[in-house]
């Protein structure tokens, strides 16, 4: 699993490193994520707390597609650079929560 | 500002990273991006101290939950757009054989952070007892 057949296994783990990194990052986003769905449903069910709910759980999702793509990638001896791709999404996806948040508060 | 917007156009398109200099070290690359997780950590934790200040501070005034809530939501938004940049720039720069930019964004940040916490610790003092 660590990418020890595709090559020699790197001395320092970066991708090891690199792969629980996104693992406490994707932690970090679910914390985020129930939060503001807790807060979209929290006095009474509304639709409008169903429809911020539910678009809470899409960006938790997107966040989660990356990472996991992300962790795959890692599972080789040398894997390649991060695509800007993928940066670019799991910053939206944090923007979109703060956005999210925004729109709860006022 | 035609460097920022060129560093925009970079965010959008990864074969123009590619293109640029030689492929680093993979192992530079691989830290540059953990740097550049750390920073969508600190990005998603102000979020949701964004979220726990309007959640579990109902007793506070509207106008400082608010306000509070806001700044600690717009610093999360800024930190992670800003994490993207910097990923970007330095991923650039390690391509050229250039050295690393630097910046003053830890600075403002931890500015305001201590902003914020100085104007909770007001709060706890003056709001609740008062």
């Amino acid at each position: 699993m660590t990418g020890g057949a595709a090559g020699v296994r790197d001395p320092g783990l970066q991708p090891e490193r690199t792969r629980l990194a996104w693992r406490r990052t994707t932690l970090s986003a679910t914390v985020a994520a129930v939060l503001a769905a807790k807060q979209a449903v929290h006095e009474e069910v509304t639709a409008a707390g169903l429809i911020g709910a539910g678009l809470s759980l899409l960006v938790w999702l997107g966040f989660l597609g990356v990472a996991h793509r992300r962790m795959v990638a890692l599972g080789t001896a040398r894997p390649r650079a991060l695509s800007a791709r993928g940066a670019v999404v799991a910053a939206a996806c944090t923007v979109a929560l703060a956005a999210f948040a925004v729109g709860v508060v006022l | 500002m035609t460097d920022f917007v060129r560093g925009l156009r970079l965010w959008f398109s990864p074969q123009r990273i590619r293109e640029e200099g030689d492929t680093p070290d993979y192992r530079f690359s691989l830290a540059n991006e953990r740097t550049f997780l750390a920073w969508i950590r600190t990005a998603l934790a102000l979020v949701g101290g964004g979220f726990a200040v309007d959640q579990f501070l109902p007793d506070l005034r509207w106008g400082v939950r608010v306000g509070m809530a806001l700044a600690l939501l717009a610093a999360g938004a800024l930190c992670a757009l800003r994490a993207v940049n910097h990923w970007a720039r330095c991923e650039r720069a390690m391509r050229r054989g250039e050295d690393l930019p630097v910046s003053r964004f830890p600075t403002l940040l931890s500015l305001a952070v201590g902003l914020v916490a100085g104007a909770m610790v007001v709060v706890v003092l003056f709001g609740w007892s008062g």
